[in-house]
């Protein structure tokens, strides 16, 4: 049989707990739904099968079907649904199983939802979170393993979010829901099993448009998001030079003060992109940093990214198509030492289109 | 009847031979997907699969009237109608596990099955999706004064999005020539239709379009095939859409990592009792066709070269990495 969730207590959970991020991501759902009777979760499969990554696992159980809501293959119709709910009193929490079924229902998030602030003076804000599994590293194929991130930041009016693991999976979740405005977090899937201990609560909450310094460090500033976050301190752990990772945890607004002071410190800046290299949110990142702190810069601000290919399925493929963390120390060392990155992989390997 | 050294398109067109060559397909299909599973459980492969256990006769009594030149639309549970279509066991394993003798070298996965000869679009890991391709594919093949079809396989599930309905309103306001065959298994992932859908008979909905829309026994692939036979060259002749609703069951769940605990009692065993493989087993037992050991040796034949199939596709290498830049746009763009 299904296991159960983690906390079926009554009440908001509190202290320390040590869960999978799919976990934590359930738990802070359960959190907002004690504490808000009009939190309600919406979704394929999220109720009596407890969602197929297992984050809405034993809500149904708690909240009844009224509030757990499974829907059918319609993303256009619960999506919209949801708008329309969430400007009546009720705070949605949308599920949508794989970034990707995002697509049939973009206009709802993107046309609608994000703009009804804006088209209403004010008057209808739109209390809607979107939650949905991204990125690659577990072999589903081109059309199931995109960040695409890219689809939704640049639309004024939309929060957007990358969850790195159990705490910030958590704490952005409800955040999420409990803003006003229309927030996507998205939940790397290769981050759903991996475990961490953190402080539940509602101090756990992470304000949106906040980043985090992760490590402290002097010789050069690396910034990820979601899944490369876990890469880079991997990257770190054992080097000689002293990083300072920023987890920029949201995208869409982005924290420009922790990323410039960082920077001002190290003078050096590399950002590891799970997205291809056009049109990726690091490109917008360099070009403030650039722009901001050209003059102090001690060298060109370094993108890490995925080459510009959709994500192949050979696992030997798909594993060197992720940022590696064998690519972000080739990268630094390469900074560190000549003041100039490495062209990519695929240019260095001679591999590229 | 070894068939290993036939081309995906000579083993599409022994399909149309007879009911024997049509239970040997759905038995190599069966064993291609336990050995798929197997595979899964033994951990040769990473991601998902989705399989067809109790679908077979579908996919092989509609390939086994189709023409080469009908351009073909399948879902994410696209082995059968792969292997129906004539893509080799091989190619099938092969693209599962991320090799490189896949029918798309590895590049694509369990979900995304293809084969330009035999008319397999790649198919479609987004519910729906395919719906409005097979419609165009339709209106392309009209426009150009051919006799070929459109063909979109979906589920039962794909019919509650907007892209079906929007296909089907446009294959009839335009005279599309294609056939909707929605395989209605009872479960839309792991929902059970009543939860997700105002009724089951989802042939309702093709009607609802104001085109010919009927539901079909999908358990038994030679009334099944006489009814796409007549459907297709009905569509052939009036360059009308039409809808097939199939009555079928999958044994497995959604996909590998479902158990399936949300199945009433004894329902699948009541499917069982109808298995395609059985009922056809006994249909060419009944009509003389074939004796009892020369279906057995039938069976073993097939269970042999699977097993070969599998090992080979084991044995392959996977994909070099320049694979993964090839195909993204032309060459030289003009």
């Amino acid at each position: 049989m299904r296991s159960k969730g983690v906390c079926r207590v009554a009440g908001e959970s509190s202290g320390n707990v040590r869960l999978r991020m799919n976990q934590a991501i359930g738990l802070a759902i359960a959190d907002e739904m004690r504490s808000d009777n009009s939190v309600v979760v919406w979704g394929e499969d999220v109720g009596a099968a407890g969602g197929v990554f297992k984050v809405t696992d034993g809500l149904i159980e708690e909240f009844g079907s009224d509030r757990v809501r499974d829907t059918p293959i319609s993303e256009t119709g619960f999506l919209g649904a949801a708008i329309g709910a969430a400007v009546s009193g009720l705070r949605p929490v949308v599920e949508i199983m794989f970034i990707e079924f995002l697509g049939v229902a973009l206009d709802q998030l993107v046309t609608e939802a994000a703009l009804f602030r804006y088209l209403s003076a004010g008057a209808y804000p739109v209390p809607l979170a979107l939650r949905a599994s991204a990125g690659g590293g577990l072999g589903f194929g081109a059309q199931h393993s995109g960040m695409l991130e890219r689809w939704l930041i640049g639309t004024p009016g939309l929060t957007v979010a990358v969850a790195s693991g159990a705490r910030t999976g958590y704490g952005l979740t409800r955040a999420a829901i409990r803003s006003n405005d229309p927030v996507v977090v998205l939940e790397p899937r290769r981050l759903y099993a991996e475990r961490e201990t953190f402080e539940a609560g509602p101090d756990a909450v992470i304000s949106l448009g906040t980043a985090e310094i992760v490590q402290s460090g002097t010789d050069a500033t690396i910034i990820g998001l979601g899944g490369t976050v876990p890469v880079i301190q991997e990257a770190a752990a054992d080097a000689e030079w002293s990083a300072e990772i920023i987890d920029l945890l949201t995208i869409a607004p982005w924290d420009r003060a922790t990323v410039l002071s960082s920077a001002a410190r190290t003078n050096r800046v590399v950002i590891v992109e799970e997205s291809p290299e056009t049109g990726g949110w690091g490109a917008h990142v360099a070009s403030v940093i650039s722009a901001e702190m050209f003059s102090s810069l001690k060298a060109p601000v370094v993108r890490i990214t995925t080459p510009d290919v959709p994500v192949p399925f050979a696992p030997e493929l798909e594993d060197r198509f992720l940022p590696t963390t064998k690519e972000v120390t080739h990268q630094i060392e390469c900074l560190l030492s000549t003041g100039a990155p490495d062209p990519p992989w695929w240019v260095r390997e001679g591999v590229t289109l | 009847m070894t068939t290993t050294e036939l081309t995906p398109l000579d083993r599409r067109s022994l399909l149309g031979n007879g009911p024997v060559e049509r239970l040997e397909r759905m038995m190599e299909i069966r064993e291609v997907e336990d050995a798929i599973v197997q595979l899964f459980m033994d951990g040769h492969v990473r991601g998902s699969t989705h399989t067809t256990q109790g679908q077979e006769a579908v996919s092989v009594a509609l390939a086994s009237v189709l023409k080469p030149t009908d351009l073909v639309t399948c879902t994410y549970r696209g082995h059968a109608a792969a292997l129906s279509l004539g893509i080799l066991p091989i190619q099938v394993i092969g693209e599962v596990l991320g090799r490189r003798i896949g029918n798309v070298g590895g590049i694509g996965g369990s979900m995304h099955l293809c084969d330009q000869s035999v008319g397999l679009l790649p198919t479609f890991a987004i519910v729906g999706a395919g719906i409005p391709v097979a419609v165009g594919a339709a209106i392309a093949a009209k426009q150009q004064g051919t006799d070929s079809i459109g063909v979109a396989m979906f589920g039962d599930g794909a019919t509650n999005i907007g892209a079906f309905h929007e296909g089907l309103n446009l294959a009839r306001v335009w005279d599309a020539p294609v056939l909707f065959v929605c395989e209605n298994n009872l479960y839309g992932e792991y929902s059970p239709i009543r939860t997700t859908t105002p009724f089951e008979d989802l042939y309702r909905r093709g009607a609802s379009y104001d085109m010919a829309s009927r539901a079909v026994d999908g358990q038994d692939v030679e009334t099944l095939r006489d009814a796409f036979a007549k459907e297709i060259a009905a569509i052939r002749q009036d360059s009308l859409p039409r809808f097939l609703e199939i009555k079928t069951y999958r044994y497995a769940g959604h996909s590998r990592t479902d158990p399936a605990l949300y199945r009433p009692e004894g329902e699948k065993d009541r499917w069982l009792e109808r298995d395609p493989i059985n009922l056809a087993t006994a249909a060419i037992l009944k009509a003389g066709l074939a004796d009892e050991a020369l279906l057995n040796e039938l069976r073993l034949t097939v269970k042999a070269r699977v097993v070969v199939a599998v090992q080979s596709a084991m044995d392959s290498p996977g994909p070099e990495l320049s694979a993964m830049f090839a195909n993204i746009i032309a060459e030289k763009t003009p």
